[in-house]
């Protein structure tokens, strides 16, 4: 089995139309959306869910206000500035460290676990796919990336299936990292614009840090073809496969107003080098 | 006033705007709290004329004092300390504090019966400030291999010079990252673009923003590619849409060179002073 992560640094490169393209080349495989605070991938694969589950993750501090004596000492020990003049507490700031808890004379704070979001199992066209929903303004997102990253490996190696194709996140914080866990092939989708460049650049590192084996796809190549050039000289010193370089087209925000893979949606030269560079992966 | 530049979905133009905006205004701040992949500076090729290292404060355990009596590990939130007895006989008595786990809360070293635990700082990035012609500027760079964001964007933001207009290119997303940098603004522009993931990712940063009570609009970026789904939303739920910039291959060949987009299309400078009065008015409005 093999787990192929498709990443960017910055956003809106064209992971997720990626990603959808090998989820309809591949056969027998897995996929996967990590990037659980903006999801995406769903909206081209059309899943239908079949299982749904509670990501419960952290805690948030409540004071109870018929037991608090307001001596202000859980204000001076929370750091993140949670707990507000009146005794109560900011859901938002909290970041669960319980801390306000145990500095408390009068036993008046508690805990309750988050309800950070919910993760699902589905049923696709393509095949299975596992996609989660991060509650709004929740943290762990990392967290909720590691569960659905293997609860979708559990279900490869229970059934034998060959790919988990994961669409990631972008940046290079906690939920990219958490995405990269024992990857066997990080493809970076990058543009040739000096955005694109250095944050190509910053998430490769991250990937080299972790040591995971790293390519590179140009997406939008002709765009600017002079920044191109230079994306494949970086790579060239990085030691880093530059896969494909793929042409800017109309053709992937019709696809995605269709709702369908672009692979499924065009057979223009876009469709030919993302089937080639399936076939170069695999 | 603080005015923040949001989007759900990564790409949409966020820095486009916030760089422009603030070429076309006066006694601006630009803060960039793209920590993981700052570009800004990209555009405004700032001065940097002040480097400081971000640290937060993690603990370090005296192990002469240490008596493993356990405490540390038990209150710890994000099982990031971890104890091992003296009775081990591979390892004996230490304590392991997995650094990247901790969020600086300083409980252990607060409630060691011992006093066991001081607190040492750990690099996380980098803050750099400088200016730009009359713009102040101050971006983070979050180091490699760093998983925490929030508290080095929680000191970008201790820069705010609140006698300027203060303009912050925000993260993409909806989680913690976003939060600790759209949070006290006094106005979130969202950039978005006319498709269904442009659509399904403003969404969820509208109801961010609402959460957070912040008065909100909108920026429809490439405004004539796609469908109409962003539009029929903004008109359903009553959002305001502030500017809208068609798709236009020079745009994007500027962007791609780093060149904002008001050197050369001149007639942008107004639009952004227009966009800005409709904030100010917005914000008396909600
Ligand atoms: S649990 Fe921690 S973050 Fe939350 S209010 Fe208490 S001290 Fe503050
Ligand atoms: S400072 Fe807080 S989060 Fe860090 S190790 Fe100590 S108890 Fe855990």
């Amino acid at each position: 089995m093999k787990q192929i992560v498709v990443i960017s640094g910055k956003g809106g490169t064209g992971k997720t139309v990626l990603t959808a393209s090998f989820a309809a080349l591949a056969k027998n495989k897995i996929m996967v959306d990590c990037d659980v605070d903006a999801a995406d991938l769903h909206l081209l694969l059309q899943p239908e869910i079949k299982e749904r589950y509670d990501f419960r993750s952290g805690k948030t501090a409540w004071i109870d206000r018929d037991l608090c004596q307001e001596c202000g000492q859980c204000i001076d020990v929370c750091r993140f500035d949670a707990i507000r003049d009146d005794f109560t507490v900011d859901p938002i700031s909290c970041e669960g460290c319980t801390i306000c808890s145990y500095i408390c004379p009068e036993a008046a704070i508690k805990l309750e676990e988050n309800l950070s979001g919910e993760w699902f199992i589905s049923d696709t066209k393509y095949g299975p796919f596992v996609h989660a929903k991060l509650g709004i303004a929740e943290e762990n997102s990392g967290k909720l990336v590691s569960k659905v990253k293997e609860a979708a490996k559990e279900i490869a190696e229970k059934e034998n299936l060959d790919y988990v194709i994961i669409d990631g996140p972008p940046g290079i914080g906690c939920p990219v990292i958490a995405s990269l866990a024992s990857i066997d092939l990080a493809l970076i989708v990058t543009e040739p614009t000096l955005s694109g460049i250095h944050d190509m650049e910053r998430v490769a590192e991250v990937s080299k840090h972790f040591k995971i084996p790293t390519k590179v796809v140009i997406n939008k190549f002709d765009i600017n073809p002079g920044n191109s050039e230079d994306i494949k000289k970086i790579c060239q010193e990085e030691d880093i496969e530059v896969m494909a370089q793929l042409p800017f087209s109309q053709k992937v925000t019709e696809s995605i107003v269709q709702g369908v893979p672009l692979i499924e949606f065009c057979k223009d030269r876009i469709a030919e080098d993302i089937s080639l560079l399936w076939e170069r992966i695999k | 006033m603080i005015i923040s530049v949001a989007s759900g979905k990564g790409g949409t133009g966020k820095t486009t705007v916030a760089v422009n905006l603030a070429l076309s205004l006066n006694n601006i701040q630009f803060l960039d709290c793209d920590v993981e992949e700052p570009n800004a500076h990209l555009f405004l090729k700032p001065d940097i004329k002040d480097r400081r290292i971000a640290t937060v404060p993690i603990p370090d355990v005296d192990e002469s004092k240490c008596n493993y009596c356990g405490k540390c590990r038990d209150i710890c939130a994000y099982n990031a300390i971890v104890v091992i007895s003296p009775d081990d006989v591979v390892k004996g008595g230490s304590v392991l504090i997995f650094t990247n786990l901790c969020h600086a809360c300083g409980g252990c070293s607060l409630l060691c019966p011992q006093f066991a635990i001081r607190e040492v700082n750990k690099e996380i990035g980098l803050i750099e400030a400088g200016n730009c012609g009359d713009i102040e500027f101050v971006h983070g760079r979050l180091n490699i291999g760093e998983i925490m964001s929030p508290p080095l964007i929680r000191q970008v933001k201790e820069y705010i010079d609140s006698n300027r207009t203060v303009i912050i290119d925000a993260p993409p997303g909806t989680s913690c990252p976003v939060i600790a940098s759209i949070k006290g603004s006094d106005f979130c522009i969202l950039v978005t673009e006319p498709t269904p993931f442009g659509l399904n990712d403003l969404i969820l940063a509208v109801e961010v923003v609402k959460k957070l009570s912040i008065p909100f609009g909108i920026i429809l970026n490439r405004a004539d590619i796609g469908d109409d789904g962003v539009d029929l939303y903004c008109k359903e739920n009553n959002i305001p849409i502030l500017m809208r910039i068609p798709f236009d291959r020079e745009i994007a060949q500027l962007y791609s060179a780093g060149i904002p987009l008001i050197k050369e299309k001149k007639e942008y400078i107004n639009k952004f002073n227009g966009l800005f009065e409709l904030i100010k008015n917005q914000r008396v409005i909600s």
